[in-house]
């Protein structure tokens, strides 16, 4: 997650076309979402809530990308391979976006690393925070196993996040605006590409159709809570900063309902997944799955915290 | 379980890029139809910031020249050499030469 991004355009001018890129019509004119942008944090918002709701987002965000980087090689197709992947980068990309206002609003909340660590802030979000730090709903932790679920997940994920990062473009904070507004244009292909394979999969063949059918209670035992808002949800939306879930409930499921409507698939009627110690993800109480999940992606992190990347 | 082909049918893809007058031949890929074509080319061959228009178009409908009749077709082209606008001098805000 190191931001390297800015280096981009030097590498394709300079390395590449020996310093001339004019001619050269592919791959070129990366713009930086946050160009511009006032990172000023509102004076009458508290950074610490800030900080948290970031992280909710963000975390949601980095959890799920890694569920998705899993399938690469491994994917049914070479096609969607790639295209899970691409999907997994853009996560990947809101979350390091996230993480970075969640730390430049409160470096207090920041893992601390030893002296000269180069690690820097969102990475040491991402890398070295325990489970119970972590603020991802649980939806997104999940192991998928097979396509199905893969789609079955993805498209209730990109729905609720579609909605939550539609309403979020109108944030008195300048930075979660500017976030959102990139994240819509991506999360929107993100529910595109996961309600076409919802739809092919519940009318290809009866293989593919009871396979969705089996994956979908599994997926939807964490639908509800995707909608209850934590307290700092509820605080940020009140200071026009962040959005409660709980509003954005009735415009996914109309969205939901539509694509199972097409589909000729019934609205999954699953017991809900219940708080763990009176809490939920937000509250950094998770499945096993996501122990096992830092487990891996935190390691190399953790065994080098004065690694340069 | 019904009968599953074993492959999607294949799909020429050409993009136009930001500064590309013309689509240009990317590449090719497999998809069900028309429109997961277009998808899949958006997510293999733009993912670089490449392009902002695709055409797909199934490789079985490509009219193609055969390699047999490279001489017949191309050859009497080759000793041409006035057919080329070569002796003039093009003045440097002539874009696209």
């Amino acid at each position: 997650m190191a931001g390297h991004e800015t280096d981009h355009e030097a590498v394709y001018d300079e390395a590449l076309l020996g310093g001339d890129a004019t001619h050269w019509a592919f791959g070129t004119s990366f713009e930086d979402p946050l160009a511009g942008v006032d990172t000023t944090v509102p004076a009458d918002v508290d950074p610490a809530e800030l900080a948290s709701y970031c992280l909710m987002l963000g975390d949601d965000a980095l959890v799920y990308s890694h569920r998705l980087s899993e399938w690469c090689s491994r994917a049914p197709d070479l096609e969607e391979d790639i295209a899970l992947a691409n999907i997994a980068l853009d996560l990947l990309g809101q979350a390091r976006l996230l993480l970075a206002r969640a730390a430049a609003s409160d470096p207090g909340a920041v893992p601390v690393l030893p002296e000269g660590s180069p690690v820097p802030p969102e990475d040491a979000l991402a890398f070295f925070r325990g489970d119970h730090e972590f603020r991802s709903t649980r939806l997104v932790e999940g192991r998928d196993g097979d396509f199905a679920v893969t789609v079955a997940r993805l498209l209730l994920f990109s729905t609720w996040r579609l909605a939550l990062l539609e309403r979020l473009r109108e944030s008195r904070d300048p930075v979660l605006a500017a976030i959102a507004a990139k994240g819509v244009k991506e999360v929107t292909y993100h529910r595109d590409y996961a309600g076409r394979w919802f739809l092919t999969l519940a009318r290809g063949t009866e293989e593919s159709r009871s396979r969705l059918l089996a994956a979908l209670p599994d997926v939807w035992a964490f639908h509800d809570e995707l909608f209850i808002s934590h307290e700092i949800e509820r605080a940020m939306a009140a200071a026009g900063v962040g959005v409660d879930p709980g509003d954005v409930a009735d415009e996914v499921g109309v969205v939901l309902d539509e694509v199972l409507s097409v589909s000729g698939v019934d609205r999954p009627e699953v017991p809900q997944v219940g708080p763990v110690a009176r809490g939920r993800g937000r509250d950094g109480r998770h499945t096993e799955e996501l122990s096992h999940l830092l487990a891996e992606m935190q390691s190399v992190a953790r065994a080098h915290p004065l690694g340069r990347w | 379980m019904s009968e599953v082909r074993d492959e999607w049918p294949l799909y020429e893809i050409f993009v136009r890029g930001k500064r590309g007058l013309n689509h240009v031949h990317v590449g090719s890929l497999h998809a069900a139809d028309d429109e997961m074509a277009l998808r899949h080319a958006r997510d293999v061959y733009t993912r670089r910031n490449e392009g902002v228009s695709i055409w797909a178009v199934r490789s079985d409908q490509i009219a193609a020249s055969s390699p047999d009749e490279k001489d017949p077709l191309f050859a009497p082209a080759g000793d041409k050499v006035y057919r080329h606008p070569t002796f003039y001098d093009i003045p440097d805000d002539v874009p696209h030469m």
